[in-house]
């Protein structure tokens, strides 16, 4: 069968018209001649729910999650990071000292007031209270939803500036599927991104992290996960202005949706944890005033309105800093179509672990600081916060870069 | 050495920050990334440009129908089509007293964004007297695309910023470019890039010379697909405009969309009813369009006039991040034409027929349209015509 290109209903292969038209230039041979003709095929474009069973159970799932008042508690440092902290406290990094850190955590009393889900390192996903409760458990009594960390680190790229790529795309759907039937509902996957220095970022990163994360989130969906998509454009050395992150943010945030949207990803079922917008470590801290004002303005520009919850890292904020940014985001666009909230680590963790310190007689004390920075946060994120702080004052809460393989 | 630089560069960045006198910051000349600088002369007055159409209960006139197109509309009527007919046509459409509070833009063609009313004022000038900005058609129109499945891509880009600023001068502050895709012929990736691509380089060309563009890349309603193979295709184009329009450095606070409501083919059996329209039109709209655009001013693209009020009006049930409205020609426009039919004694009541279509479609932007005001069955007869050239 020589097919002209004056015929284009005889080889369209559209999912509608494959049944009917296509079936018998499917099973004709196609003569080779000198020329060969164009088949000319339809492009995929299929939207996630034909395929997905877990489509409605993502929409629910990420819509639980990105209820308005509430936010997320961002715990899944990896084994050696927790042990850093653990360690600026005095205490030694054992997996017994690892879970009753994270017991303190998740069994907070009223945390679920405030806090919608919780996410996890996989060590912890599998762990128990000191009673024999499993974590899952607990969490879900307190209505918080369980998330795991699924990426296994970052790798340095070539290229000598320090940009990096996120690695864990390896055995994932296996991975995910079994989260899923441990008890996570959602995943999370960080890639970051560097500005301010030379040449960085390159569109190599762009392009490799946009990539990194829309594969993910693909993958986690199809294994009945919430995938946190977590594009980070990090607060770094360098006086570089807010409105060059601000830039930066779009063009990174543009890459991300246009992968996600080749990879078929539902957006009603995804959460996006990025950066606000803040300048360079070197340059003056920015009023909470103006990081809402480039924040607010950066995501009206980037992010569609299907997508849920906007969860806003803290990413070396220091508490105060934390909640009032995020104050004044609600206050420069009550109307978000998507929740401005948090998912924070730092901003809800630093103190909390300095009260505790390892002491048992610390315990009730650490969870209401815990509690009241959940509180404060959630307010916030009402535009309802009014002060004073829990924990007000208190420098930038940054960390060295992590990169290496697993369990780094 | 690095205190020297690091002065040397605040220096630098002083003097950029004077010269260009921009609301964003230049690049520091120590680093080797230029980073923008949004040297938008017209920014300011594209964001007010774009607000002002997309205010609460407005929508757009569009009657920027080529001379032959218009010759098939006067000629359906039994008009022939001269330059003075043409010309009466859209000053009876320009005048109708108080359009202006349904009506926030209109798009015209070029012949009569530099004509005069029969009494000698610029249409321009009764647009402005109205309250309505004046918009300009500024594509050259579709032709067959190389190595496609008979689709076709839209030209226009040679010489669009002289035509641009020309058009400014003459009182435009809006343009219009209207791309197609067809579903029946794929699409093919090829077409869905240009369609695209074009889009968004006019868009950026447009808002460089302070028009505020109008982004048009339509799905024809042609084709016997269902609505879910509509809504797949309107995904897939919508990604790939905004991809290119971010790719273009377009500022999305001053673009206007015109997009295709997301319905059946006009030859599926299976019908959709305004509810199932507006629900998959809004999720199209939310996976795909940021909401720093101020305004979706939807075309009707062969619906009738009955269909594109309700279907409408459905959309604004609840409150959008978006203005959600019209920029209807053949929706607008089929009700006049058969009341003038070319005679001066008609002409009051075209114009009534004008705005009782345009308030509808007011209401309809508010979520208050009530059907039951519809008289004539006129309202309810389909406008759609295969093959449509515009």
């Amino acid at each position: 069968l020589l097919i002209h290109s004056s015929f284009p209903q005889f080889f369209i292969r559209s999912t509608k018209m494959q049944a009917t038209k296509t079936r018998a230039a499917q099973r004709a041979p196609v003569r080779a001649s000198r020329t060969t003709a164009v088949r000319c095929v339809a492009k995929g474009f299929t939207t996630v729910e034909k395929q997905n069973p877990y489509a409605e159970e993502l929409r629910r799932n990420a819509a639980y999650i990105a209820q308005r008042g509430k936010g997320i508690l961002a715990s899944d440092e990896s084994n050696a990071t927790t042990g850093k902290r653990l360690a600026s406290v005095g205490v030694e990094n054992t997996e017994d000292n690892r879970r009753a850190w994270r017991e303190l955590l998740y069994t907070a009393p009223g945390l679920g007031q405030y806090i919608s889900g919780a996410i996890m390192f996989d060590e912890t996903l599998y762990q128990k209270t000191r009673d024999g409760r499993q974590f899952v458990d607990v969490l879900l009594a307190q209505g918080i939803y369980p998330g795991i960390k699924v990426d296994t680190g970052l790798q340095v790229l070539p290229g000598g500036r320090g940009e990096t790529a996120t690695q864990g795309l390896d055995g994932l759907v296996d991975r995910a599927k079994a989260y899923k039937a441990q008890g996570a509902r959602f995943a999370k996957w960080r890639a970051v991104i560097k500005i301010g220095s030379d040449g960085c970022p390159t569109t190599t990163a762009i392009h490799e992290n946009a990539h990194g994360l829309a594969r993910y989130a693909q993958i986690c969906q199809e294994a009945g996960l919430v995938p946190i998509v977590e594009p980070e454009v990090t607060l770094g050395p360098g006086d570089y202005s807010i409105e060059e992150t601000a830039y930066w943010s779009e063009r990174v945030y543009s890459h991300v949706f246009r992968m996600l949207n080749e990879y078929e990803v539902m957006l009603e079922g995804i959460l996006l944890k990025p950066n606000m917008i803040l300048p360079g470590l070197d340059a003056p801290v920015a009023s909470p005033k103006d990081v809402a004002k480039y924040t607010v303005r950066t995501m009206r520009r980037a992010i569609p309105p299907s997508v849920p919850g906007i969860h806003f890292l803290s990413g070396g904020m220091s508490e105060e800093e934390s909640t009032t940014n995020l104050q004044a985001l609600n206050e420069e666009y009550p109307l978000a179509p998507w929740s401005l909230t948090f998912s924070y680590g730092r901003a809800l963790q630093s103190t909390t672990l300095k009260t505790w310190a390892g002491k048992p007689e610390n315990w009730d004390a650490a969870q209401k600081i815990l509690v009241a920075l959940a509180k404060a946060n959630s307010e916030a994120q009402r535009g309802a916060y009014k002060g004073p702080h829990p924990v007000p004052g208190g420098g930038r809460i940054l960390q060295a870069l992590r990169t290496g393989g697993s369990g780094k | 050495s690095t205190v020297l630089a690091h002065s040397l560069s605040r220096i630098v960045k002083m003097a950029f920050a004077l010269k260009t006198a921009c609301p964003t910051v230049a690049a520091k000349a120590s680093r080797k990334t230029a980073v923008v600088c949004r040297a938008g002369k017209y920014d300011e007055e594209l964001v007010k440009t774009a607000k002002t159409i997309a205010t609460p209960g407005r929508g757009i006139l569009a009657m920027d129908e080529s001379n032959a197109t218009c010759g098939k509309r006067l000629d359906s009527i039994g008009v022939e089509n001269t330059e003075d007919n043409r010309r009466a046509y859209r000053e009876l459409l320009l005048s109708a007293p108080g359009l202006g509070k349904y009506v926030s833009g209109a798009i015209l063609f070029e012949e009569t964004l530099f004509q005069n009313t029969k009494s000698g004022k610029s249409m321009v000038a009764v647009l402005n007297e109205q309250g309505i900005v004046p918009g300009i058609k500024v594509d050259k129109g579709l032709a067959p695309l190389a190595n496609s499945n008979g689709e076709q891509w839209c030209m226009g880009l040679d010489g669009l910023d002289k035509r641009s600023a020309e058009y400014y001068k003459a009182g435009a502050r809006f343009a219009k470019w209207r791309s197609v895709v067809s579903i029946p012929s794929g699409p093919s990736t090829i077409a869905v890039r240009d369609c695209a691509y074009g889009l968004a380089r006019y868009a950026a060309i447009s808002q460089a010379a302070g028009l505020v563009p109008i982004v048009e890349p339509e799905v024809l309603l042609d084709g016997d697909h269902d609505i879910n193979r509509t809504l797949e295709v309107a995904e897939a184009v919508w990604a790939e405009t905004f991809k290119y329009l971010a790719d273009n450095k377009v500022l999305f606070e001053g673009i206007l969309l015109k997009p295709a409501m997301v319905t059946p083919g006009a030859e599926c059996p299976n019908r959709a009813s305004p509810t199932q329209v507006a629900d998959y039109t809004l999720k199209l709209l939310r996976r795909r369009v940021p909401p720093a655009v101020p305004g979706i001013m939807f075309l009707s693209g062969g619906q009738s006039e009955l269909e594109a009020t309700l279907n409408l009006n459905e959309m604004n049930k609840s409150p959008n991040p978006w203005h959600v409205s019209f920029s209807y020609a053949r929706a607008l426009q089929n009700s006049v034409l058969k009341t003038w039919q070319g005679k001066p004694e008609n002409v009051g009541k075209a114009q009534e027929a004008l705005l009782k279509r345009a308030k509808a479609n007011s209401d309809a932007q508010l979520g208050k349209y009530d059907p039951a005001t519809e008289g004539s069955t006129e309202a309810a007869k389909s406008l759609y015509e295969k093959g449509y050239k515009y």
